[in-house]
């Protein structure tokens, strides 16, 4: 197996060692491991975030593969368990954990409160709700949500708003599920990638 | 007057939950920022609107 040492030299081509610092002691948490969840959570791992909490209750079917990380190896496992495997082939030197459990009110505060940044990447309109409001209200973290990113219209409609001082927004916060409107890979994956750049810039500035 | 997502709306004295409700959100689906304060799902009936207050709601659709 590549030793950290070659992976880190892999890295340092690249970039200033501060960079990758600040990238390898950075904590990130993902609620939601879907079409955005499972993305970002690779875009963070490959980007060598080194603290990954990620968070879902669901497992991985065959209405999944059409956006998400999972391929038809993990249909059937818990998402939490096949994003673990997925990273880990990405960068087996990272620090992830996870919590296979549905996120409540309740929760919020003992699951994310330890976390400077949380992306919001659940699909149902009011879980998103919830989560934001509840974050907001309950912990310290700056919030990167995902809203608006179903269909094949336009990808240049999808773009990050700066909400508040803790939160923001990634999508055309327009195009909902439903009506003959699916989601495909590639606006997800878009309206993932803005999250994922979000948190790095939020990381490194 | 008040402002809300940026246009002014003849909305004080209106609770913020008569607010979204005349309004055709759906109170599940959103977040609502009163003068840079998150309001907790409790608060939307309980918080009244004042003339100068600023408020944004956040309205979420689906997918992810």
């Amino acid at each position: 197996m590549i030793s950290k040492q070659e992976l880190d030299r892999a890295f340092d081509a690249r970039f200033d060692p501060g960079i990758k610092n600040k990238l390898q002691s950075a904590r990130v948490a993902v609620a939601g491991l879907g079409g955005l969840g499972s993305n970002i959570a690779v875009m963070l791992a490959r980007s060598g975030v080194g603290h990954l909490f990620l968070v879902d209750f669901d497992r991985v079917d065959t209405t999944n593969l059409n956006r998400q990380a999972y391929t038809v190896f993990h249909l059937g496992m818990n998402k939490t368990d096949a994003i673990l495997q997925i990273l880990n082939d990405i960068n087996p030197y990272l620090d992830i954990k996870t919590e296979c459990v549905r996120v409540t009110p309740e929760n919020v505060a003992s699951l994310f409160g330890g976390f400077p940044i949380v992306c919001e990447a659940f699909d149902k309109p009011d879980q998103k709700a919830m989560l934001v409001r509840e974050l907001l209200t309950q912990t310290e973290a700056v919030v990167v949500s995902g809203n608006g990113m179903a269909g094949f219209n336009d990808a240049n409609t999808i773009k990050t708003s700066k909400l508040n001082s803790r939160l923001f927004v990634c999508g055309d916060r327009t195009t909902d599920v439903g009506g003959g409107t699916g989601l495909m890979a590639p606006r997800v994956a878009v309206c993932a990638g803005h999250q994922a750049n979000k948190v790095i810039e939020l990381i490194l500035k | 007057m008040v402002t809300i997502n940026g246009e002014n709306v003849n909305a004080a004295g209106k609770t913020v939950a008569q607010y979204i409700d005349e309004a055709g959100y759906n109170a599940s689906r959103i977040v609502v920022e009163r003068n840079l304060v998150i309001l907790k799902a409790d608060e939307l009936s309980s918080t009244v609107l004042e003339d100068g207050d600023t408020v944004e709601i956040l309205n979420f659709v689906g997918g992810g």
